[in-house]
């Protein structure tokens, strides 16, 4: 079997539908037995991406390889070591739990004894066995979204694509989802994900390569990220709009964020000892009243809006 | 703990038929799961032969061959009429499938991809048949007779699987081509339904207008209804069955890879 460094390769790949670029270039390398996930809004092209990787896409430009397969002249072979799961991909609603492994583990090319083991095997394993032989049409959100995985993973492939696995889920599928992920990660399998949930992100994933409009815009381990970003934040609270603006004013560069809506302002704090106080005797010379205040860590969420943030404004430049 | 896989070591050939069968199963599943679709295969037929056998039975059987009732004319024509019908089914499961995913599921294994189309159309052949039976019993019920003989029956058989096969395939390519199940239902529908109406399914096409008259004695449904005609009432079949052959094979020959082409090209974008 040809194997490379990285069990899943992109290089320089590109996408267009007409003149709309959904793809402007992608590089993600994953090695073995890790877990890259590739954060972004809507429409950032990480779908896109996976279902190019997963053999179900065309692209214009690039290369695409999984387990040293291109995606394009070795589709047959990719298939056969990759599972896909998400919104990509979809269970068959009028079949039962079991008959939907049953048959795409037959599919995968399994005898029908192993397939019909392995099948029982992931009901227990995803707590499915007391659903396993109703209609997957009768399942809640969060079982259909593990029969869903449970099917990309009967033939245990070495390679799983995730995309976005809990979109959608109410807070405690999204647990017993991620503790699934977290299981199939000790085995050892090579897993992209894809996730708009930073969270999701900073909890499972070894590496996290941030998309948006098509292009990679920042890549590392969550606390490189995060050590991007710095430091700790201080978020203001006003009484109204209006003081919100003048506090703005008073503050001048040190804002990093605001929002009118919640009357609130971020401040960047290098030493809680003296920049605290600083900030509250700027507001207090101009008579500036202050609701709350909370002081926090940054957060992926932090990293992704001062990302793109910088994106959209290097955008504006570059049209200036 | 874990269990050993086993895969299969069969012939690629071998592999890609078992693929074909799995999704036979799969829609023949969906065809007996699917309780509204299956009492419609089952009622619609008895509908239609018992209404139409009773509301135009008085005014069409005085232009109707002396010694001929107008039940044991329609059978033909009614049987046609239903599968043609029938083969809106193999659409609605193609477009419904490519809508939910689950055809990029498929895609993602190292399947045969045809043989989620396979799958559909020969399960439709399937209920086809059971519609068929249906009429038949039915026809029987309120006063159908026959004078073929198991031979016949046999020719009537091939005919009307044939020629189902063909319109299944013809019916996959809207399915492929229709955005949603609503349109394919329409679509589907202002195909069929002058196919069958300016043919000699209900009325013989003599009494047609002339332009119309040679439109219908040259289509394909006329064919195959008069060849299946003259099989059930022991009539000489002319050159009925051969053209009804030659058009069904035909239309399979465009029709089938016409509709893979399109499936592979749609799922590949």
């Amino acid at each position: 079997m040809p194997k490379n460094d990285y069990v899943i390769e992109a290089k320089n790949l590109t996408k267009s539908y007409g003149s709309t670029e959904v793809l402007r270039g992608i590089n993600l390398q994953i090695e073995r037995g890790t877990m890259l996930a590739l954060l972004g809004p809507n429409g950032a092209g990480k779908t896109t991406t996976v279902r190019i990787l997963s053999t179900l896409l065309s692209f214009d430009g690039g290369e695409a390889s999984v387990e040293g397969y291109d995606v394009v002249k070795h589709a047959d072979k990719v298939r056969s070591v990759i599972g896909l799961t998400g919104q990509s991909a979809a269970v068959d609603e009028l079949l039962t739990g079991r008959e939907n492994l049953v048959m795409m583990g037959q599919l995968y090319r399994l005898t029908p004894q192993s397939s019909k083991a392995r099948a029982q095997e992931l009901l227990e394993e995803f707590d499915l066995v007391k659903a396993a032989d109703r209609t997957a049409k009768t399942y809640s959100g969060g079982m259909r979204r593990r029969l869903d995985l449970a099917v990309s993973l009967i033939a245990t492939p070495p390679v799983i694509f995730l995309d976005e696995p809990t979109t959608g889920l109410d807070p405690r599928s999204r647990l017993s989802m991620w503790a699934i992920i977290k299981k199939l990660m000790e085995k050892g399998t090579t897993i992209l994900l894809t996730t708009q949930y930073l969270d999701e992100a900073d909890q499972l994933a070894d590496k996290i390569v941030v998309i948006d409009d098509g292009i990679v815009i920042a890549e590392g381990t969550s606390t490189e990220l995060k050590s991007k970003v710095g430091n700790d934040r201080l978020e203001l609270t006003f009484p109204n709009a209006g003081s919100m603006q003048k506090a703005l004013g008073v503050l001048g560069k040190k804002v990093i964020d605001s929002s009118d809506k919640d009357s609130s302002a971020t401040v960047v704090i290098k030493d809680p000892n003296v920049d605290v106080r600083e900030v509250l005797d700027l507001l207090a010379a101009k008579k500036i009243t202050v609701d709350s205040m909370a002081i926090h860590k940054p957060t992926l969420d932090d990293v992704f809006l001062s990302l793109t943030g910088k994106q959209k404004s290097k955008d504006k430049k570059e049209k200036a | 703990m874990a269990i050993e896989l086993v895969f299969e070591k069969k012939p690629k050939w071998v592999l890609s038929l078992n693929d074909s069968r799995l999704m036979v199963k799969r829609s023949a599943t969906h065809i007996i799961r699917n309780t509204d679709q299956l009492l419609g295969a089952f009622f619609q037929p008895i509908m239609f032969l018992v209404l139409f056998s009773t509301v135009f039975g008085g005014a069409i059987s005085k232009s109707l061959p002396p010694g001929i009732s107008y039940l044991n004319f329609l059978m033909a024509g009614i049987i046609v009429q239903t599968v043609a019908f029938g083969s809106t089914t193999t659409a609605v499961s193609v477009c419904s499938d490519l809508q939910k995913g689950i055809v990029d599921r498929f895609r993602s294994l190292p399947m045969a991809n045809l043989a989620v189309l396979n799958g559909h159309v020969v399960s439709d052949l399937f209920r086809n048949v059971i519609s068929t039976l249906v009429m038949l019993i039915t026809g029987l019920i309120i006063g159908f007779r026959s004078h073929a003989s198991p031979l016949h029956w046999l020719y009537i058989t091939g005919i009307l699987m044939l020629f189902t096969l063909a319109f299944s395939w013809l019916a996959a390519i809207v399915g492929v081509f229709a955005k949603t199940v609503e349109a394919v239902q329409w679509l589907t529908f202002v195909l069929i339904f002058p196919l069958t109406f300016a043919s000699s399914a209900f009325v013989p096409a003599s009494s047609f207008p002339r332009y119309l008259k040679a439109f219908a004695i040259n289509q394909p449904i006329t064919q195959v209804v008069e060849a299946v005609r003259a099989l059930i009432l022991g009539l000489p079949v002319g050159n009925h069955v051969w053209l009804a052959i030659v058009w069904s094979l035909g239309l399979l020959a465009i029709a089938m890879p016409l509709a893979s082409w399109l499936f592979r090209r749609k799922t590949s974008q």
